[in-house]
């Protein structure tokens, strides 16, 4: 009894490590100029929403989070990193985003609102359970899913947009994995194989919008719209 | 049995496309394969309209009346889009560029193949994939002209309904969550209305918004609209029928499948959701219909139009109000499948996508003129079509519900919309006719597949075959308690 409660303590802390650098992660999307270094950040957060998932495995002995773990890690930080780099030329990544909607110092003052906002939905669903993880989780996965939402709308460039739409399946997996453990796995499955058609076809379009426009600035499109 | 085949027909059609044969063998079996799959489903809709569930494999593949009728209209609208796709691919594509022909049927076939999984597949997980591929196959064919515009507008759809999806996979988990705290029910459309009376009305609530807000983009509601117009504009019309015609209905039906599952708590207060929801899309959509200069963009705003005419109907909440949206769904589908037909058309004969540069289109090509004319009087609302009975049947459930307001703005901004759908249709069918270079000739098969296509249109409104009124009425029925 006292070993449970030890490994169980070891374990909660390990998830709110996991959780709190998931949120700094996701504020890293934001606040990173360059391509490459958002791509990185993206690549550290599903690590460690595989983290999370481990020790939700570890606690629910559930065969399904440890599929998770693995389908995540060769996913989310081997395979879709390798295809966006593969897809889009080397030119891109190097670049620095210059023109965001939004300088970076106010888009962090608005992500740690849109943090509270999460916390504050969160509240009273997490009152329906006594389960220390979901309390955890819950408000860190709708937080990402907000911020990597805001990423698509402040950033102008192709390729963050990809990673904040990425980020945010990532936040809602983050709450996933602890609320609903029990999901059928072919479900599981076909949503990481979803996630990585979603990177594959993002990528295509945004090479061809990159050979026929001349630009990867996808939030300079604008010709389509009412006078 | 026969749900199986109709998820495998379309996964092999798909591979049978890309086989470099004969120049027309991609289109030739594909209109054969949706013919078969049309034919399928009008046996599933038959059966489901004596009330039973068609069921292939328990808890996992089974198609209820309302998924029937999301099914027949997949069907039928993926064979006559398959059979106008050969006259007017062709057209759109360089000169023996046979390969992205084939590419062309190849993606046409995985769309329809996702649309029709979301009405027979019963586990909500699954149906959430399903949707998402609905996005995911259609991109290319948005951006299949590849011109600047026809990128813009992919690269919007896909963004925006991405988001929505990641929205809508937390509103499944949370759903998943109420499965599982309140007992051993599995996460199935028909297990959540079992279990929906244990599970907390807070996580309900919640998954409900996100939902909503989630798959909302994907139906057109207004703050997430944006990219509706540009994507239903740029496509091909025939991917412009089913993206407009069917995609956003599929996707709407989701929604409304939690419905039943919500009523159990009034507190909630789903029904007004709906109802505000709707109402606000249907008066915006209304308003940006007048200003509109494209012909082909006053078609998608009226299916935001009527998409939230939809949920106003769904929300109001009594059976006639259902039977009015039912109704309503297939009404649509069917009339605007045929107004992207007719604008195709008028497309191919005329080159020109504004409205300004056609006049008196009457005179120069009579069938592209008489299809429009049609197209337009019936997506408006004009009596005898089949759209005037439901909103008719709608607005009058409202005011039996005594819902004065809500009523009172959904006839206003119908009104609204109805002129600022004839006028411009108006303007380019009659008066003086002007010349257009490079046009081209309507194929025989352009002429038979409107012809075809406008049967329902027409018949709709005087005749609703017995079986498919059954069908309504079940459906009805499902989506109260």
């Amino acid at each position: 009894m006292q070993d449970y409660n030890v490994v169980f303590s070891v374990l909660t802390k390990i998830n709110a490590l996991a959780g709190g650098l998931f949120i700094l992660t996701a504020f890293g999307i934001i606040a990173m100029r360059q391509v490459l270094a958002s791509l990185n950040m993206f690549i550290f957060q599903s690590i460690l929403l595989a983290a999370s998932a481990f020790v939700l495995g570890y606690q629910h002995s559930s065969i399904h989070l440890f599929v998770v773990v693995g389908i995540t890690i060769v996913i989310k930080t081997i395979l879709i990193p390798y295809l966006l780099r593969r897809i889009i030329s080397k030119e891109v990544y190097a670049r620095r985003e210059i023109s965001q909607v939004l300088n970076i110092p106010t888009s962090l003052l608005i992500a740690v609102a849109l943090v509270i906002f999460a916390y504050f939905i969160s509240s009273p669903l997490s009152n329906v359970t006594n389960d220390i993880f979901v309390k955890l989780n819950l408000p860190i996965g709708l937080a990402g899913l907000f911020l990597g939402g805001y990423v698509v709308i402040v950033r102008r460039e192709a390729v963050p947009q990809v990673i904040g739409i990425l980020s945010m399946e990532n936040g809602a997996f983050f709450t996933g994995i602890s609320i609903a453990p029990d999901l059928p796995l072919i479900a599981e499955l076909t949503a990481a194989f979803d996630v990585l058609i979603i990177a594959l076809v993002m990528g295509i379009l945004t090479r061809r919008i990159h050979e026929r426009v001349g630009t990867t600035e996808v939030g300079k499109l604008t010709s389509l719209r009412e006078e | 049995m026969e749900l199986i085949y109709i998820i495998i027909i379309p996964a092999v059609l798909a591979g049978l496309s890309l086989i470099p044969a004969h120049k027309k063998f991609a289109s030739i079996v594909t209109i054969l394969g949706t013919l078969v799959i049309f034919i399928l489903s009008l046996n599933i809709a038959f059966r489901a309209a004596d009330g039973m569930e068609v069921v292939a494999i328990k808890d996992w593949i089974s198609c209820d009346s309302l998924g029937a009728l999301v099914l027949l209209l997949v069907a039928f609208i993926g064979f006559t889009a398959a059979m106008i796709s050969i006259g007017y691919i062709e057209k759109n594509v360089e000169e023996k560029n046979h390969k992205k022909i084939r590419h062309y049927y190849a993606q046409y076939n995985l769309f329809l193949l996702s649309m029709l999984t979301v009405p027979i597949i019963s586990q909500v997980a699954l149906v959430w994939i399903a949707v998402e591929l609905t996005t995911l196959m259609s991109v290319f064919l948005v951006s299949f002209k590849n011109t600047p515009e026809a990128l813009e507008a992919s690269w919007k759809y896909i963004v925006l309904t991405c988001m929505g999806a990641a929205f809508a996979l937390l509103g499944i988990f949370i759903l998943c969550w109420g499965i599982s705290i309140s007992g051993n029910e599995k996460f199935t459309w028909a297990g959540l209305i079992v279990a929906s009376t244990n599970i907390p009305p807070v996580l309900l609530k919640t998954a409900f918004v996100f939902v909503l807000i989630g798959f909302g983009a994907k139906v057109g509601l207004v703050p997430l609209h944006t990219w509706l117009p540009d994507a239903h504009s740029q496509a091909p019309s025939p991917v412009c029928a089913l993206l407009s015609g069917i995609e956003t209905t599929t996707v709407l039906y989701v929604i409304l499948r939690l419905l039943p599952v919500l009523r159990i708590h009034p507190s909630i207060g789903a029904e007004m959701w709906l109802i505000v929801f709707g109402l606000i899309s249907v008066g915006v959509a209304a308003f940006l219909i007048i200003q509109v200069k494209d012909y082909k963009r006053l078609f998608a705003f009226s299916t935001i139009e009527h998409m939230g005419i939809i949920m106003v109907a769904a929300g109001l909440g009594d059976y006639a109000s259902h039977y009015g949206a039912t109704l309503q769904i297939i009404s649509h589908a069917i009339t605007k499948s045929f107004c992207f037909f007719a604008s195709g058309i008028a497309l191919l004969f005329v080159g020109r996508q504004d409205i300004a540069s056609v006049r008196g289109l009457i005179r120069t090509s009579p069938i592209a003129a008489i299809a429009l004319i049609i197209g337009g009087l019936a997506i408006a609302g004009a009596p005898p079509f089949a759209i005037f009975l439901s909103e008719i049947m709608i607005i009058k459930s409202g005011l039996v519900n005594g819902q004065y307001i809500v009523t009172g703005f959904l006839a206003f901004f119908i009104i609204i919309a109805f002129c600022g759908i004839l006028f411009p249709i108006n303007r380019m069918v009659f008066g003086k006719p002007t010349e257009y270079s490079g046009k081209t000739n309507l194929s025989v098969t352009n002429i038979f597949v409107l012809i075809f296509a406008a049967l329902p249109v027409i018949l709709l409104g005087f005749y609703l075959p017995r079986p498919l009124h059954e069908l309504l009425c079940h459906a009805a029925a499902s989506l109260g308690r």
